[in-house]
């Protein structure tokens, strides 16, 4: 008998006794869409019984396969995330109109998943016409999050209000938006009482405060409220005693002329949150007005000060506040000596970001530097995450960093000055990110930057064993770099290059390669289209797309994008982008 | 027309001192120049001299650097001009570079002009463009986009690459820590990576600044003038009111958010100045009057300052950080005495009438 004939037999009989319902009753107990896809491989039957009760589904990379497909394997969605372009979109490198649009999927999603309730989208073109469709096909529709997508405005956004009966989440994160007026918070009607995440704190214009009054009031469920600036200091009073279940609160300005009155009002407000464990905002906060906040801040664990500017000593006050604080962003304004109040006040810090005030200043007198993120280290060993925007490092000081706080499984070092040596000694950083390779074992992502040459690809392809995204800009010296990494880190799923001298030569050695990925991102490099028609040659199941613009000579494949698909050729790719 | 990128710092040269090169413009708006900068038109006479006098320069370099002696394994990244991977360093094309129209613009290195990658990507475009950094710099040529040098580079790809980072290493270890200061190099598209704002920026607009305020997950026009780093107090006083204010101009960054400022902080006063029989200090918010318009001379105020040559400007025309570095002090007049005085700046004279009008 056929091995595999038996195997199966053996195989159903023993699934005869476990019944599909039962099956499937476990398997809906799965959340994690990785443990699912593994699931989804064991046999057939295990694939069926998976596919029927998946109610959440994450999509990487929305051109890798059509909402067709998705409908027919998985029937019964309620939630959909999303994610469209490249990630380099975010910094201009990706011309408008490229794609990623939406309202094909909503198309399939309302005839297929009217039921649907949830959809996260990131880097995606959402139009107005789409949200109008959105809630209007969809009655049972709950929560929405955009984030960082584009092509709509405050009209779609009202739509959304007026229409969606049961929304409990509106999510809108950093789009590129026109923004026309804030009337678009009236469209809740006053009988609509379900809403428990409001952010809109991306959005410049003024919203009718009345209505947001009336609606903060009313949904008793409201847990996530993030406003805009304009909200000014005695409107957010008036909003927090209203809402005293908060868990997350997003100010607007901090900026205000308050009586002495108002300020005990205010200070009394944030009192009442006792539940408070996430702060942002805090837009031009003083540490006039600082003082307010500390009597929330006793279970904060994530604050968000990247829209103040503050300074070292403001800091330190603040902090001194938040013991018990797990992430923190800051603006580079508090300098190292303020990153040493964190190291002194922040035992249990896990994620730490640091963002530039001035990234395009000429004048190079200030920000952080490598004292401060060794400050940090020795204080806070719990570091993991860590997104750190700095004019200068060596190498000593990241070795030593990765010394003190192993178990980084984010990396992400910005030296702001593209290809600049460690500035003591003027030698390459490679040491440097070689010793967070060897000791971060569990490192996930990984961000490069400064002067490297191809040692340091060396030393990732050999010790990021767990690496999954790595990101590299003006780095490395030939091909060879980028063949280490694409031979040596067996987790690679997203990889994303600009400005580094890696040819075709680099490119194919991935051949291998690429289907285990997501995607794989290239521009300014040296790549040529002969290159890239290769790839795609030899790679069907991938599509190898080049963006050609004015700047880019013939012959020359200026940005590069390849991904693995089971959809086939873009069928709305723009005329600059050529799939070969 | 892609061009080359000649940098290199003032030097005795056997007798001959050769100043600047300006940072690569490209296509990128680099307004700012170094001091002694020389025009572009400079550099076709400049490659000359350094074509007659590579050796010189490579000898002069190698004995500046203090450092240690590379290792080994960096053989292959001893010091190189030109195209590294040619043994043979005198067949370089420094003569065809030589011959640089004079209206080329020079052709900015790699990530300076993020638009010109495909062309100097040829080079290793990771050197640190920061005069201070080295006295002497060593000249970068970038070739030209003609196909001939790049399949020229093509074809010595391992090597090349590796040359000229240690390269300017070794020419940085050879400087004491200069006192000139750094500056950054061009900006570079979507460098440093952090996310931009598009449509977003217009309410809040610095009518200076050339790039777009990027901001990783906020809002992005907060961004605060580093200045003094710890506060620029101007004093401002507003008519009719006996009281001023100090306010600190580091905290904003736009003519918006000032206007809005001195809105909050004199509205009160006004209000509590215009009536007469005065409430106390707690000012009832719905019955003070906005003061709006400062900006655009429709209000009934306008916003004025006094720049450091004790001139009365009015506030909005010079770049943000043009005016916080001139201004030395505010005031909010009325309108109306504004179109009394003449347009432009004047000597501050306490009776607006007696000011010469044009």
């Amino acid at each position: 008998m056929d091995p595999k004939k038996s195997r199966d037999s053996a195989e159903s009989a023993r699934a005869a006794q476990f019944p599909d319902e039962v099956l499937e009753r476990v398997l809906s107990l799965l959340a994690s869409h990785k443990d699912r896809s593994a699931v989804s491989l064991v046999s057939k039957t295990w694939y069926n019984a998976e596919r029927w009760s998946r109610t959440r589904v994450f999509i990487g990379n929305c051109y890798s396969v059509t909402p067709e497909i998705v409908a027919r394997r998985f029937p019964n969605i309620r939630s959909v995330t999303l994610k469209g372009k490249p990630r380099f979109s975010d910094f201009n490198l990706v011309p408008q109109n490229w794609g990623a649009d939406i309202q094909s999927w909503l198309a399939v999603f309302a005839e297929r998943y009217p039921s649907l309730e949830e959809l996260r989208l990131k880097r995606m073109t959402v139009t107005d016409e789409s949200l109008k469709f959105l809630a209007l096909k969809f009655q049972n529709f709950r929560a929405l999050s955009l984030m960082s997508c584009d092509g709509f405005s405050t009209n779609g956004l009202a739509a959304i209000a007026a229409r969606c009966r049961n929304l409990t989440e509106l999510d809108i994160q950093e789009n590129g938006i026109d923004d026309n007026s804030g009337d678009w918070l009236s469209c809740f009607p006053e009988n609509f009482v379900s809403l428990e995440v409001l952010n809109f704190a991306s959005l410049s214009s003024d919203v009718d405060f009345d209505a947001l009054e009336r609606l903060v009031s009313r949904c008793n469920s409201l847990k996530v409220l993030r406003v805009n600036r304009t909200i000014t200091l005695d409107q957010l009073q008036r909003l927090l005693v209203r809402a005293p279940r908060l868990t997350e609160l997003g100010t607007g300005s901090f900026l205000q002329d308050l009586n002495a009155h108002q300020y005990s009002e205010l200070e009394r407000a944030f009192g009442g949150c006792k539940n408070l464990h996430t702060l942002s905002g805090l837009h031009d906060a003083t540490a006039l007005y600082l003082p307010v906040l500390y009597l929330a801040c006793a279970n904060l664990t994530f604050l968000n000060l990247n829209d103040t500017a503050l300074q070292d000593e403001e800091l330190a006050k603040v902090l001194v506040h938040c013991p018990r604080l797990q992430r923190l962003w800051v603006l580079d304004t508090v300098g190292d000596e303020g990153l040493e109040a964190v190291a002194l006040n922040c035992p249990l810090l896990e994620e730490l970001r640091v963002f530039p005030a001035n990234p395009f200043d000429e004048e190079v007198n200030h920000g952080v530097s490598e004292s401060g993120f060794l400050a940090v280290s020795y204080g806070c060993r719990r570091l993991r995450y860590v997104l750190y925007f700095c004019r200068q490092m060596t190498n000593a000081a990241v070795a030593t960093i990765v010394q003190n706080c192993p178990d980084f499984t984010h990396f992400r070092l910005c030296i702001m000055n593209p290809g600049q040596p460690d500035y003591v000694t003027n030698e390459p950083m490679d040491e440097a990110f070689g010793a967070v390779v060897k000791t971060c074992t569990k490192l996930q992502r990984l961000a490069v930057s400064g002067l490297l040459t191809d040692l340091t690809f060396e030393y990732i392809g050999r010790y990021a064993k767990n690496l999954e995204t790595l990101s590299v800009a003006f780095a490395g010296s030939s091909d060879w770099g980028m063949q280490c990494v694409l031979e040596g880190c067996p987790k690679l799923r997203k990889l994303e290059i600009r400005d580094c001298p890696f040819g075709n030569a680099a490119l194919l050695s991935g051949l291998e390669k690429y289907e285990s990925m997501r995607s794989l991102w290239m521009s300014a490099c040296k790549v040529t289209m002969n290159g890239c028609e290769v790839l795609a040659r030899e790679r069907p199941r991938l599509n190898v797309e080049v963006m050609k613009d004015e700047e880019s000579s013939d012959g020359q494949a200026y940005k590069v994008y390849v991904y693995r698909t089971v959809a086939g050729p873009r069928r709305d790719a723009p005329p600059f982008v050529f799939t070969l | 027309m892609q061009g080359l990128v000649v940098w290199f710092n003032t030097w005795k040269f056997q007798g001959k001192t050769v100043p600047f090169c300006p940072l690569p413009t490209g296509k990128t708006q680099n307004t700012r120049r170094m001091e002694g900068v020389s025009r572009n038109g400079e550099a076709p006479q400049l490659l000359d001299f350094i074509a007659k006098e590579r050796e010189w320069l490579m000898k002069r370099l190698q004995e500046q650097s203090h450092g240690p002696p590379p290792p080994p394994e960096d053989k292959a990244l001893e010091l190189r001009l030109g195209p590294p991977g040619d043994e043979d360093r005198s067949n370089i094309d420094f003569t065809k570079n030589c011959d640089l129209q004079k209206d080329e613009s020079p052709l900015s290195l790699g990530y300076f002009n993020g638009r010109n990658q495909a062309q100097a990507q040829n080079f290793a475009p990771y050197l640190q463009f920061s005069p201070s950094i080295s006295q002497t710099q060593l000249p970068v040529l970038a070739k030209d986009s003609s196909s001939d040098t790049v399949d020229l580079q093509n074809n010595n790809d391992t090597e090349k690459k590796k040359a000229l980072p240690p390269a300017s290493a070794a020419a940085n270890t050879a400087v004491p820590d200069s006192s000139q200061k750094r500056t950054a190099p061009a900006p570079v598209v979507g460098w440093p990576p952090l996310r931009t704002f598009r449509k977003n920026l217009a309410s809040s607009d610095d009518h200076g600044k050339p790039a777009p305020k990027t901001h990783q997950n906020a809002v992005s026009s907060k961004i605060v003038s580093e200045r003094s780093g710890k506060g620029l107090f101007v004093k401002m006083n507003m008519d009719g009111v006996p009281i001023g204010r100090k306010v600190d101009l580091n905290v904003y960054d736009s003519y918006q958010k000032l206007s809005a400022a001195v809105d909050e902080l004199f509205r009160g006063l006004l209000a509590a100045q215009r009536d007469s029989s005065g409430r106390g200090i707690k000012s009832m918010p719905d019955e003070e009057k906005s003061i709006t318009g400062l900006l655009d001379g429709r209000g009934e105020y306008t916003l004025v300052y006094e720049d450091h040559e004790g001139d009365r400007m009015l506030v909005g025309d010079v770049p943000w950080h043009m005016f916080v570095s001139t201004v030395k002090r505010l005031r909010v007049l009325k309108s109306s005495e504004i179109s009394v005085l003449g347009a432009g700046g004047q000597k501050q004279d306490k009776m607006p009438s007696d000011s010469a009008m044009q």
